[in-house]
């Protein structure tokens, strides 16, 4: 597809000159004693697959309805293509949402839930049929035009309701945790699916959903939520690599967490120590608010953790001992559970790149595990 | 393994069958009674069934008990949607327990406490007693029914489209028109038809507030019985129990189809995922 390598370079959140699409600004809200959404101030741009990820309460869903106007926020205002539209009520919001639940219409077959939108708009009769036919094509669905919601599978309602939302072609597309109720298989491809067409339609999309895998695939960023508030608000990749905290790099991905107390916190020199191991930890990556003598994390995924039988020539930086405690062979890879001579349970995973039955690696073996200066991050949160 | 009903279960099956229905089994054969001592059977005969078409009397007060139902079940349904709605909808307001209590109330009544009180209203405030107070009393105590048959619909109604109609264009009071209304549709029909024929059987409350000329079909019966039982009032009889199991079997069979029809699109769904 030709906008693929525009994709590729599409980062206006770097841009200082970049127009916010939309705008939450200082939003909260309250329901009678709780608080759903604390002071909270996000940037969306135009065209941009943007994931709000989070555990359930964390105010994710919240923050979208009130982008779709079900919901009006205690206080800040929201602003959609330079407009505040924070007292505008849904049925006037260029923006259109996919429920959860899809919410077919159950008494209208697919074409007229369709062409419901338009006709509030009161297009004309034969500009619906054909933007009808022109969505039905869209999500493929031409041989099922008359049916009801409930002639229909799972993953064809999810299609209707996909081209009910877009058929009024919204300057926003909202999607409230779409694919939930899809099985895993069918959610693997429905994923690649939604982003082929946002960036065929060129379409600002905002996802709600507490699948990590699911954001990480289908957004160009993600923000982190917990509790109404923003933890981290990021690429993908960064999220996943440059975790700002110990809730965001436990909430994306599987992470180890090394404590130990900080020697040195430099620009890109971390150095942390422990009376629990002969070696020093030492990264190229961290919190710079990190204070020598203080108690702080290195995080480090599993699979940049090497595990090998014998010992490393070099045991003095980011090297550590341990015995063989659990092995889970996954086919892909093998992830190692290792019981450190210092208590701690730390994993580690392996590309399981021949058809080795018997591993090499088994329960109770003398292992060590060593890694790279960039592989972790230091925390002090 | 497949065995038989066992003696025990036919017997009590018979028992059982025998004390809901023979009386009214009874009260149709002998509604055929040629004679007109309606306890000595004097052979068959229909003619207590057209001595009923001359029996003014009795046509006018069904007319009036057709009516009276009919604009009471429609009154009450709309008063009972509106209050499930609320009590639905409304979330946890300021005295909702007291109103959900005071809507429910009237279903544990006792009728003649509801048809006094009723009287009583009516002539402190010197309401002509007539056709129009029998309607008002039987709004007044099927509308609780009617709110709770909807209310049991509204409550697995999915908010969320009615969301999905206002965030595609559709202004609230209109979404309310075009999707919830269409969904509960049946919920309101079953209520209706509830609140009507609660109207129809009512003689207690009628009695209560009734006038010169409203005479309905129940209080009709009710003062010819106390003057002895003739074949033509079994016959009356005879025709409103065949009406309301016509109405039951009808309803019954709608359901069937509807759940049959609700399978084969499962079926039809689950066969081309």
């Amino acid at each position: 597809m030709a906008t693929g390598p525009v994709k590729r370079s599409f980062a206006p959140w770097e841009d200082p000159d970049a127009k916010a699409f939309i705008r939450f600004d200082n939003i909260t809200k309250r329901f009678g004693e709780f608080t759903a959404v604390d002071d909270l101030s996000l940037d969306i741009y135009e065209r941009e697959f943007f994931a709000l990820l989070g555990p359930s309460g964390c105010g994710k869903t919240t923050l979208l309805r009130m982008l779709a106007g079900f919901e009006k926020p205690s206080e800040g205002r929201v602003f959609l293509d330079g407009h505040d539209i924070t007292d505008v009520p849904p049925h006037r919001r260029p923006v259109n949402m996919m429920f959860q639940s899809y919410a077919l219409f159950p008494h209208m077959s697919v074409e007229k839930n369709i062409a419901f939108g338009l006709k509030q708009d009161r297009m004309p009769k034969g500009e619906i049929a054909d933007r009808v036919a022109e969505m039905l094509k869209l999500v493929k669905l031409e041989a099922f035009a008359r049916r009801r919601p409930d002639q229909l599978s799972g993953g064809q309602r999810q299609r209707v309701a996909l081209a009910r939302s877009l058929a009024k072609r919204p300057k926003v597309l909202l999607l409230d945790e779409p694919l939930g109720a899809l099985d895993k298989k069918l959610r693997g491809e429905t994923q690649f699916e939604l982003m082929d067409l946002q960036m065929e339609l060129g379409l600002t999309f905002v996802i709600v959903t507490h699948d990590q895998e699911e954001a990480m695939t289908v957004s160009d960023r993600i923000a982190v939520m917990n509790e109404g508030r923003l933890v981290q608000v990021s690429t993908p990749a960064v999220i996943y690599e440059t975790p700002g905290s110990r809730y965001v790099a436990g909430f994306i991905g599987d992470v180890n967490f090394l404590e130990a107390t900080v020697v040195t916190a430099e620009d890109d020199r971390f150095e942390l120590t422990s009376d629990k191991w002969a070696t020093r930890i030492v990264a190229t990556a961290g919190d710079h608010r990190a204070e020598p003598g203080e108690t702080a994390w290195l995080s480090i995924r599993p699979e940049k953790m090497r595990i090998s039988l014998d010992q490393p020539e070099d045991t003095s930086v980011n090297c550590v001992p341990g015995e063989v405690w659990d092995v889970a062979y996954l086919g892909d890879i093998s992830i190692y559970h290792v019981k450190l001579d210092s208590g701690e349970i730390v994993k580690s995973s392996v590309t399981n790149l021949t058809r080795l039955v018997e591993r090499p690696i088994t329960w109770d073996d003398r292992v060590w595990l060593s890694w790279p200066r960039d592989a972790g991050v230091v925390l002090t949160r | 393994m497949r065995r038989g009903p066992s003696w025990f279960n036919i017997v009590s099956l018979l028992i059982g069958f025998s004390f809901l229905y023979l009386p009214i089994v009874l009260l149709v054969i002998y509604s055929f009674n040629a004679g007109r001592n309606v306890a000595v059977w004097a052979g068959w005969s229909t003619r207590w069934y057209s001595a009923l078409l001359q029996n003014q009397q009795l046509l006018d007060a069904a007319w009036v008990t057709l009516r009276v139902a009919f604009i009471s079940a429609s009154v009450a349904t709309v008063l009972g949607t509106l209050a499930a709605l609320v009590l639905v909808r409304q979330g946890r307001f300021h005295g909702r327990t007291l109103f959900s209590g005071m809507v429910y109330a009237p279903l544990v009544m006792p009728e003649v406490i509801t048809g006094l009180s009723l009287l009583l209203l009516f002539v402190a405030i010197n309401f002509d007693r007539g056709f129009w107070t029998v309607t008002i009393a039987h709004i007044t105590f099927s509308m609780c029914f009617a709110a709770v048959v909807v209310q049991s619909r509204l409550v697995t109604f999915d908010r969320s489209l009615e969301e999905a109609a206002m965030d595609l264009g559709c202004p609230p009071a209109k979404a309310f028109f075009l999707i919830t209304l269409p969904i509960i549709m049946p919920a309101i029909i079953a209520a209706w038809m509830l609140a009507f024929t609660l109207s129809l059987d009512d003689l207690v409350i009628a009695s209560f507030t009734t006038g010169p000329g409203a005479t309905t079909l129940p209080m009709r019966i009710y003062s010819a019985v106390r003057l002895g039982v003739t074949p033509e009032i079994n016959a009356v009889c005879t025709i409103l129990v065949g009406v309301v199991a016509v109405g039951v079997l009808v309803a019954s069979v709608i359901t069937k189809r509807q759940e049959a029809e609700r399978q084969r699109a499962e079926r039809m769904a689950a066969a081309n995922r």
